[in-house]
């Protein structure tokens, strides 16, 4: 008996061996090894070409001027920002319009799911280009229904403004990603027995206390999946950005991951640009490390 | 065990399979099949129609015919993708073999980093004995040679003369009367200058040429040569002049965050009086013209003079586009380029692009303003390149960076050449 189960112990552990060594090589060459070079190069004043040596070893001095510089700060609290409005607006959002279309009683609600999900299913390049034109101070539909209520021709100019161009940004993230939170939270309210609801209604309690004692506590795993999911994505805020201004008016629309490709692609500063990769790594790690230890895994 | 023997072979398969694949990739190209070359080029804005595009793709055509062993795969992008999309094919150290350059700073980065075909025999021995010397100069560094050019022109004012008159304005001469006729247009409902700001190398032919006429050549080679600095007051008076224009806001409503393409549709639609902008300008108009006719009646004038300024009024400002080589270019891809740069076609693309041609015999074709333009160039005694691509590219980015946030009120005329200057002293 003992001998069989022993023998029965060394196959599994051939079989997970030889399972997890496909994935673990994929992982390791595409992932982790990457992420070891890119810090290596971080310490290096390198133009993307040319040897590694004493001579261009920069140290710690490419991130010292990271941290130096304003438009990365203007790049990390656009990111922060991302992150608060979406936390603030985008998911409530989501989570309301999850309750009143989510279980199919309402006549439309398919329509309206559809409608809502739609700018999800858009390339984030063309939803950006779609923007622009809406944006366009001279044709645009700001401009057109600015000049209607005005009686006068009107130019509203929000991506020209250093001081609006993020928040016009954030509307368009807004819009595109609150269908994928929408469709999260209706899966998940389809998981929540009524016969829970029914007998919190019969106890006396109103809508609110519904949605707020059986709801949510019920969503709870759903909801911790779309806010990591979110941050998360905000980290990486890339293609709308740079479809609506590269980054600009002089940098004001900067994120982490543009600033990353105007600093260190566009001016051949390779060293400098993983050096920011490797601070957008890290901030991604911490977050998720923390996240996972004290949100989910509370959970379990 | 069977099942272990199994999964075995399985992952042996991928294993095999996995590096069968990358293995591929380094294969050499079998000696049999015919010569590939790829190449890219500029699209000329004309949407699906573009006769930039169809012109060359009848050149790849005609080139093909009489070559049977040769196929050249083109690909036609715009303006900026191209800038992006050759940046990373350069990165993985896959650079096509013909492609497009404006030559300078940002060629001699490539070159430095070996992605480029050292031409200069070719130069030396085929381009040199059609194309000027001064024009090919462009496209070489120390001596070497990368490329030619095929197109060499300036960055001049193109304005709608039919607003000029109605608003009875004449073609100013300082830069205090540009600012007094801008400051009458705008009163009659035109904008006065057409501006893309938001893709900055627009806006930064402003400060480059401002620089140009205050300071002339002196001041740029001292502050290129060490012996002066970006900081000087050449510099700095030129953000100084800059704001002055800017305080009457005579570019359009959002013109920091406009593209090239906006400026140059106000221009083509009749909306903008004014645009400071290069040989390629009335082609680019008339693309991105609603009625696809472009300004009837535009004009030319070059840059005006500054009060006191030192730079002589002919020095030009402008650049050339051009080819260069990937390192794996191969000899057919040279005796092509040649091919493409005939008398003939060198004519057409006049026309076509707005080119200003360097092939000698080609320039019969140039006419009212592209005739005027191309004189202007011969003249110059002084010719820049512009600045963003003569200079590093870092520092190119920090120019374009610094005059866009002077445009904004982010920086005073100080602070964005202390910009300038403090990247250029860290890249030289």
């Amino acid at each position: 008996m003992i001998s069989k189960r022993k023998a029965g112990a060394t196959q599994n552990l051939i079989m997970f061996v030889l399972f997890i060594a496909p994935a673990l090589i994929l992982f390791s060459v595409f992932v982790v090894a990457p992420v070891f070079q890119g810090a290596f190069y971080s310490l290096f004043n390198w133009k993307g070409a040319g040897p590694l040596n004493r001579e261009n070893f920069a140290g710690i001095e490419n991130f010292t001027r990271l941290f130096a510089d304003k438009y990365f700060k203007t790049a990390l609290w656009n990111n922060m920002k991302v992150i608060i409005f979406s936390l603030i607006f985008q998911l409530p959002a989501a989570f309301i319009f999850a309750l009143l279309i989510g279980r199919g009683k309402t006549r439309g609600s398919v329509l309206f799911r559809s409608l809502y999900f739609f700018p999800y299913i858009l390339t984030e390049i063309i939803a950006g280009v779609i923007w622009k034109f809406i944006y366009n101070p001279q044709f645009g539909l700001m401009t057109q229904l600015a000049s209607f209520f005005a009686d006068t021709k009107r130019e509203i100019a929000l991506l020209a403004d250093p001081s609006t161009a993020f928040n016009a940004i954030f509307v368009v993230l807004f819009w595109k990603y609150i269908g994928f939170h929408m469709i999260l939270y209706i899966a998940g309210l389809q998981n929540v027995p009524t016969e829970l609801e029914d007998a919190a209604v019969i106890d006396g309690a109103n809508r609110l206390q519904v949605i707020r004692n059986v709801i949510i506590p019920s969503m709870k795993g759903v909801i911790s999946i779309s806010i990591f999911l979110s941050v998360t994505g905000a980290f990486n805020v890339f293609d709308v950005v740079w479809a609506m201004g590269q980054g600009g008016p002089v940098h004001s629309t900067e994120t982490l991951v543009t600033y990353l490709y105007n600093f260190g692609y566009k001016r051949f500063a390779f060293g400098y640009g993983s050096a920011v990769a490797i601070v957008i790594f890290l901030l991604c790690l911490a977050f998720n490390f923390l996240y996972q230890k004290y949100i989910v895994g509370e959970e379990n | 065990m069977k099942k272990v023997f199994r999964l075995m072979l399985s992952s042996l398969l991928l294993f095999a399979m996995v590096t069968a694949l990358s293995a591929n990739g380094q294969q050499e190209p079998a000696d049999s099949g015919p010569v590939v070359i790829e190449w890219w080029a500029l699209s000329g804005g004309g949407g699906a129609q573009d006769p930039a595009s169809e012109f060359k793709k009848q050149a790849v055509a005609d080139y093909e015919a009489s070559h049977p062993g040769v196929k050249i795969n083109l690909t036609i992008l715009e303006n900026e993708a191209f800038k992006q999309k050759i940046q990373v094919a350069v990165q993985a150290g896959d650079p096509p073999d013909i492609f497009h350059s404006w030559g300078g700073g940002v060629m001699v980065e490539y070159a430095r980093q070996g992605m480029l075909r050292d031409v200069t025999d070719f130069v030396n021995s085929t381009l040199s004995k059609k194309i000027g010397l001064g024009a090919l100069g462009v496209y070489g560094y120390e001596g070497t040679y990368y490329g030619s050019p095929y197109d060499m022109g300036g960055v001049v004012f193109w304005y709608n003369k039919d607003i000029f008159d109605e608003v009875g304005v004449a073609v100013p001469k300082t830069w205090a009367e540009l600012i007094e006729t801008s400051k009458k247009i705008k009163a009659a409902g035109y904008v006065p200058i057409a501006m893309g700001a938001g893709d900055r190398w627009p806006a930064h032919f402003w400060w480059v040429y401002l620089a140009m006429r205050i300071g002339g050549i002196d001041a740029f080679n001292a502050a290129y040569g060490g012996n002066g600095s970006f900081k000087d007051e050449t510099f700095v008076k030129a953000g100084e002049l800059l704001l002055d224009l800017a305080a009457i806001n005579p570019f359009q409503t959002g013109f920091l965050g406009a593209s090239y393409d906006d400026q140059a549709r106000l221009m083509g639609d009749g909306k903008a009086a004014m645009e400071l902008m290069g040989q390629w300008a009335p082609s680019v108009e008339t693309n991105n013209s609603a009625s696809g006719e472009g300004v009837t009646n535009l004009g030319m004038f070059t840059f005006p003079a500054v009060k006191g300024g030192k730079g002589d009024l002919k020095d030009v400002m402008g650049g050339g586009n051009g080819y260069i080589f990937g390192k794996n270019a191969p000899d057919e891809a040279l005796d092509f380029l040649n091919f493409y740069l005939s008398v003939d076609r060198q004519k057409e693309l006049v026309d076509i692009e707005g080119a200003i041609p360097v092939v000698k015999g080609a320039d019969a074709a140039l006419s009212g303003n592209t005739a005027e333009l191309a004189k202007a160039v011969g003249q110059a005694g002084y010719y820049q390149l512009y600045y963003d691509q003569f200079l590093p590219p870092a520092v190119g980015e920090v120019v374009k960076d610094a005059v866009a946030a002077l445009l904004a009120g982010g920086a005073t005329p100080e602070e964005a050449a202390a910009m300038i200057d403090d990247s250029w002293q860290m890249e030289k």
